[in-house]
């Protein structure tokens, strides 16, 4: 009898007939055959997006920030948005591995190694904005506390923006850690079953040697366990520091309490709808429909519903704080905010991140993959909005009605944008080519409790009462 | 670090392979080691094998961390160069929270990787021996070694009677080295890789 149990209630997480042997034939698969035509236009669409990233960014710093569409009463825009979105959307993936690895949510494996990658390309891109952003690049190293011939003349420690540095750079560097790590095994299957003298030598260096013994293994649950412990509140902690860039401001509109749990929300609703957007799309591409299942698809899609409702309530306790306060700065900055110029990016963000995930309320429609898909680039859309909003439309109507403007973004804050874009998916389709995109070790770890065909053999363990199944489990490896 | 004599027997399941570790330890074979393609939790505890301590060592580094970051801001604002903002103290130990919490988990997790590689003795560019190509795929195989009281007929028998899928003798070495795991070592090319004879 397998010790191993799970109730038949619950959904598989592995559908069909799989042996450990089929799974690691059908994960490893993509990286040993060529890729389809889809692959090469898409990694030549994102290089020449990276490319004319390149060029707008060169533009930018030859010439100077002032390229770009700022003015004096909006400072802040489309640089800072683009760099808060990106930090967002990585939420999702130390959500997943992590905060879902210490709640033992087992539909995790099937997700977890594709959104930990997106995570760090999507940190990746975040960081550009507030690197470029500084105007003199060469001067950049200011930021780090090094002994200097200035004074010497130390980093702020106490300002939002220093912490920014240190939550965003120790996110970035665990997240990494995280995700090689649980790769290590995985490389190894690669590189075992490798046929080529290439792909034995690289995966051979890109696996660190690694053979599986179970001192190796038990070390490996210890390590992910507690990097999970610590990616945790980390993860909670990166958004919170960035919504403190605002918060400890004293812009009405930005000089709020609620924005750290706001803006983890936020977060955490834009990573999964990139997750959904990239996953879709990955398990028909490389035909993984059998480990990203229907029932991952509709756990995802819970928790955009669930995080799409607590940013809602956020924006309503703006609204009722701008009144109930009144104050009269922060009454102002809500009435330009909804009925200002720019009346139409508040509409989106309402209507993209509060009402549109409320669909998902029904069973059919967070099963319906084409329709998760569009809404997954509806939700996305919405939370860039969200950042805009609380971004320029803070400042675009300020103390002072004489300096109030309007902001439109150049070219080159665009194409910078834009090249973001092309970083990303870059890294993403070298990812989905040269790296397993689902944990394999995990996966087959699984595979006997969740595994759909493996499901029907518990039916047995069903019939028995909890009494018998103890006595049986307990002396599981007596005799043989 | 020496090369010396194997016998392996490869396994399909995981309750076999508690069975395996079980009889190997009462009959009194070298268990060298066992390979699994994936963490098979209380394996560690079947093979006597004591908990690991990496956890502690994530602690001490993550301490480590937290004592970086405030005697690090501490001497930067405090000692170095005090400047006088509007009056506020030089050590505002509330405003330094944030970089504190991720100076600790940056320590912890770097430090505790770093730990993690070097207990387990991997790193790019090392290689070791591998007994069987798919035991990082689907069998689970255990490596015992051969000493002068053991004969490679007696352990392949006590394989078959456990119920191995497939046994072998190996010559290999025990350790790590710095290889290329695109290139046969020169002990595997001689031909003293072979199947057992099966009594």
């Amino acid at each position: 009898m397998s010790l191993k149990y799970e109730s038949t209630v619950r959904e598989p997480l592995i559908n069909g007939d799989k042996t450990f042997h089929q799974v690691t034939e059908d994960i490893i698969r993509p990286i040993e055959t060529r890729p389809g035509k889809l692959w090469y236009v898409g990694l030549t669409l994102s290089l020449c997006l990276l490319a004319f990233g390149i060029f707008s960014v060169s533009w930018q710093v030859y010439y100077g920030v002032g390229v770009w569409g700022e003015n004096k009463t909006v400072g802040w825009a489309w640089d800072i948005t683009n760099f808060v979105w990106w930090v967002g959307i990585g939420h999702a993936g130390t959500l997943i591995s992590a905060i879902l690895l210490l709640f033992r949510q087992g539909w995790r494996t099937g997700v977890n190694r594709a959104a930990e990658a997106m995570t760090i390309f999507a940190v990746l891109c975040a960081g550009q904005f507030p690197v470029w952003h500084v105007g003199r690049i060469w001067d950049v190293f200011f930021i780090f506390p090094y002994p200097n011939s200035r004074g010497p003349v130390w980093p702020n420690f106490v300002s939002p923006l220093m912490w920014d540095v240190f939550a965003v750079s120790t996110y970035l560097t665990v997240s990494l850690l995280f995700w090689y790590s649980g790769l290590l095994p995985d490389l190894a299957s690669v590189r075992d079953r490798a046929r080529t003298k290439i792909r034995k030598w690289a995966y051979g260096i890109a696996s660190f040697g690694w053979t599986g013994t179970v001192k190796n293994w038990q070390r490996h649950e210890a390590l992910s366990l507690v990097l999970a412990g610590l990616a945790t509140p980390l993860v909670l902690s990166v958004h919170s520091v960035v919504s403190m860039d605002f918060a400890t401001s004293v812009i009405p509109g930005w000089h709020t309490t609620i924005f750290p749990p706001y803006f983890v929300a936020g977060a955490i609703f834009s990573g999964f709808a990139m997750v959904q957007t990239l996953l879709i799309l990955t398990r028909r591409i490389l035909h993984l429909e059998d480990y990203i299942t229907l029932g991952h698809i509709e756990a995802m899609n819970k928790i955009i519903m669930l995080t799409g409702s607590i940013v809602g309530i956020a924006y309503m306790t703006e609204l009722f704080d701008a009144w109930y306060s009144g104050n009269f700065g922060e009454g102002g900055a809500f009435w330009w905010r909804i009925f200002g110029p720019y009346w139409w990016a508040y509409v989106m963000q309402i209507t993209c991140n509060v009402v549109s995930p409320q669909v998902f309320w029904f069973k059919k429609l967070r099963r319906n993959v084409p329709f998760t898909f569009i809404m997954a680039i509806v939700v996305n859309i919405g939370m860039w909005m969200e950042r805009f909003v609380i971004i320029v439309l803070s400042l675009y109507h300020d103390w002072l009605p004489s300096s109030w403007s309007y902001y439109t973004p150049r070219w080159p804050e665009i194409g910078f944008f834009l090249g973001t874009f092309g970083l990303f998916f870059t890294g993403y389709f070298l990812f989905a080519k040269y790296f397993p995109v689902i944990a394999l070790a995990e996966i087959k770890a699984l595979l006997k409790t969740s595994g759909e065909s493996y499901k029907d053999k518990m039916e047995p363990i069903e019939e028995e009462s909890t009494a018998q199944f103890i006595q049986q489990a307990a002396h599981a490896h007596e005799g043989g | 670090m020496a090369i010396k004599n194997f016998v392996i027997g490869c396994f399909q399941d995981e309750p076999q392979i508690f069975e395996a570790v079980k009889k190997v330890r009462l009959s009194g074979f070298k268990l060298h080691d066992v390979y699994t393609p994936y963490p098979v939790h209380g394996l560690d505890k079947a093979m006597g094998l004591r908990g690991t301590s990496l956890h502690t060592a994530g602690f001490v580094y993550g301490l480590l961390g937290t004592l970086t970051a405030v005697g690090g801001m501490g001497f930067c604002t405090a000692i170095s160069w005090q400047l006088n903002i509007g009056g506020k103290p030089h050590f505002p130990l509330a405003a330094f929270i944030p970089i504190t919490f991720e100076l600790t988990v940056l320590f912890a997790s770097v430090g505790m990787t770093m730990t993690f590689c070097w207990l387990n003795q991997i790193m790019p560019g090392v290689k070791k021996h591998i007994f069987h190509h798919r035991q990082t795929d689907d069998l689970f195989v255990v490596a015992i070694e051969l000493t002068s009281h053991t004969s490679a007929v007696e352990v392949s028998q006590f394989f078959q009677s456990l119920g191995a899928i497939e046994i072998s003798e190996q010559r290999a070495e025990e350790g790590w080295w710095y290889g290329n795991f695109a290139r046969q070592e020169p002990y595997q090319e001689a031909g003293l890789t072979q199947q057992a004879v099966t009594p």
